[in-house]
């Protein structure tokens, strides 16, 4: 490191200090409480589709998915209706965690890039939040699914 | 009851998912990668299939649950037909939610537009 | 070795000293409901009844404040397109392009400016620049930004579930213009300090204002010292649009270097929402300043409650790529003197 640039560094990291006290801090627990809720909300909803489809015969363990399903048409209706961005002003990763956040974020991309085309807009860009999320579940289910399967054949 | 689990089940999940957005400058984009990773990792463990046992849908809402389902399809295809079934599990369980979401997100995104 | 020599108007190390101050003789500013609601609601001249104003996408929306908000300040000092020499303008979207699509029919010599937040008082500078070079009669000074085309540039889909960061800033929707004259009433522009850019380090695309601040500070103390002036010249001192973190640091930033201006300092990004409109940290946007500017603080200098303002335009020169490759924020302030 040249001198000048150590000298830049040095101001720097003491104009960071400085800032430091005026940054405001997120209200850490009162955002922690409404992810709570609001996560906690949108769980016990989805326990009512899997209690409805438990009700109608299915097996409890493939409830699941057909809660799911209705879970995702609703976030997905939501965000179309422009009210899932509200909420997650409110709950934050309480909207943004469960699976209705992963609808709201295809819908809200897809939307929002519908004018620059229904293919290379609306379609291309509708995984922008939630390719990663698909590419990273495959990757690491694929990766973990492997190690185990391998070391239980070893066993 | 079942109610009441799931709720805090899965409201637990949102917190530490907000722990870590207000703690990081990671945003929310970040967080459901962490979660899917972190439910294939716990599903690896075979820690994931007793919690959504537990809590019901407090475990099979959150994204988490994605990557748990993909492992699960995974070690299903491949005790069935070996090696190739590390790919052809992956949407096995998980294909009806990604279906889903494309599905219902192109019909909604056709017929609505942005608020602001 | 040969003594380097100065201009005539240059005054200090960055500054210029306007010989035939160039007057501000009408001014123009278009907002959106949020903004109309604001504090500062009743001083704009059209609030939007919603964020589209009729177009499709917010590209065109924008695009369209910015053709209105330059034909009305031709109108408003009664004068025609043909008479006007040049147009500055520039917003925050890529290549300027609210700028370019607002402003391709009214047939006005065009220069194309861009200095994010801070692109009003650059537009301001260079306006006066011209006028009092004599390389022009009249010229317009223009700057828009929108809250929405500038979401879906630097951060998310409107639509998408994001909390917003305390540090966070909202992007206002608006446009506003300035029509600079040699010849004609109202506020002078008399001096100018053009900035550099100033990179403190800092990555948070959701924390502008701090980035902005060590620029805001540099520039506001060059002009004083360029000027041999006391912050005490100044009826008030207002950034656009350091927003309340940025604001507070640059205070300390000047207090170390022994200038107090606690007293008459302020920011356009928090005169133009009220707190409780929920935006976080304050406004920002190259709008921001340029309609606060081209109404309230031109009205406050007619009404004569201020003689002597300083507007300090800031920028934050990042873009989307820029941060999602790790780059820290460069940013700019461009400081204007008027006087009534």
């Amino acid at each position: 490191m040249s001198q000048s640039q150590a000298q830049k560094k040095q101001e720097q990291d003491a104009y960071k200090k400085l800032a430091q006290k005026h940054q405001p801090k997120p209200p850490l627990l009162k955002n922690v409480i409404m992810a709570f809720l609001v996560g906690g909300a949108i769980s016990a909803v989805g326990q009512a589709f899997i209690n409805y489809f438990a009700a109608r015969g299915m097996p409890p363990d493939k409830a699941g998915a057909p809660a799911a399903i209705v879970m995702v048409f609703l976030g997905a209706l939501l965000t179309g209706l422009g009210v899932y961005d509200s909420i997650a002003k409110v709950g934050g990763a309480g909207a943004a965690v469960p699976i209705t956040g992963y609808a709201n974020s295809i819908v809200a991309t897809a939307m929002e890039f519908k004018r620059e085309g229904w293919i290379m807009g609306m379609s291309a860009r509708m995984f922008q939040i939630a390719g990663p999320v698909i590419v990273y579940a495959v990757v690491s289910g694929v990766v973990v699914g492997l190690i185990r399967w391998f070391l239980a054949g070893v066993q | 009851m079942s109610y009441l689990i799931a709720f805090v089940v899965g409201g637990l999940i949102c917190a530490i998912g907000q722990v870590i957005l207000d703690r990081t400058k990671l945003t929310p984009g970040h967080v459901m990668v962490i979660m899917v990773v972190s439910g294939a990792i716990l599903a690896g463990f075979g820690l994931y299939q007793p919690l959504v046992k537990f809590a019901g849908a407090g475990a099979a809402i959150p994204v988490s649950n994605f990557g748990y389902v993909i492992v699960e399809g995974v070690l299903r295809e491949l005790k069935m037909q070996g090696a190739f079934g590390a790919l052809t599990g992956v949407f096995e369980l998980a294909g009806s939610v990604i279906a889903a979401s494309i599905f219902f997100g192109f019909i909604f995104a056709a017929f609505f537009r942005p608020k602001s | 070795m040969q003594a380097v020599q100065t201009a005539a108007k240059k005054v200090g190390k960055q500054s210029i000293a306007f010989q035939n101050p160039p007057k501000i003789v009408s001014t123009f500013s278009i907002v959106g409901p949020k903004e109309g609601q604001g504090p500062l609601g009743k001083d704009f001249d059209t609030v939007l009844d919603d964020s589209y104003y009729g177009e499709k996408t917010w590209e065109k929306t924008e695009a369209k404040m910015v053709g209105e908000a330059v034909n009305n300040v031709i109108q408003r000092a009664n004068l025609k397109p043909e008479n006007i020499d040049y147009v500055l303008a520039g917003d925050l979207l890529d290549q300027i392009i609210s700028t370019n699509f607002g402003i391709r029919d009214t047939d006005i010599p065009f220069f194309g400016l861009y200095g994010a937040c801070s692109t009003m008082a650059e537009a301001l500078t260079m306006g006066a620049i011209l006028v009092d070079g004599g390389y022009a009669s009249r010229v317009i000074a223009t700057a828009s930004s929108h809250f929405d085309s500038a979401e879906r540039q630097y951060r998310y889909p409107v639509e998408l579930g994001v909390q917003r960061k305390p540090t966070s800033q909202w992007t206002v929707t608006g446009s506003g213009a300035a029509l600079l004259a040699a010849e004609g009433q109202g506020p002078r522009i008399v001096g100018a300090t053009v900035g550099k850019i100033v990179d403190m380090g800092v990555k948070d695309p959701n924390n502008m204002g701090t980035a902005m601040a060590p620029a805001a500070a540099d520039t506001i103390a060059a002009h004083l010292q360029d000027f041999g002036k006391s912050p005490r010249d100044y009826d008030l001192i207002v950034s656009g649009d350091l927003g309340e973190i940025g604001l507070s640091i640059t205070k300390e930033l000047l207090q170390k270097q022994k200038i107090e201006i606690s007293d008459r300092f302020y920011d356009t990004g928090l005169m133009i929402f009220d707190r409780a409109q929920g935006v976080q940290a304050g406004a920002s946007g190259a709008g921001c300043s340029a309609v606060v500017f081209s109404s309230h603080l031109v009205k406050e200098l007619q009404a004569g409650k201020y003689k002597r303002i300083l507007l300090v335009g800031t920028g934050a020169l990042l873009s989307p790529v820029t941060y999602q490759q790790g780059e820290s924020i460069p940013s700019i302030a461009h400081a204007v003197s008027v006087e009534m």
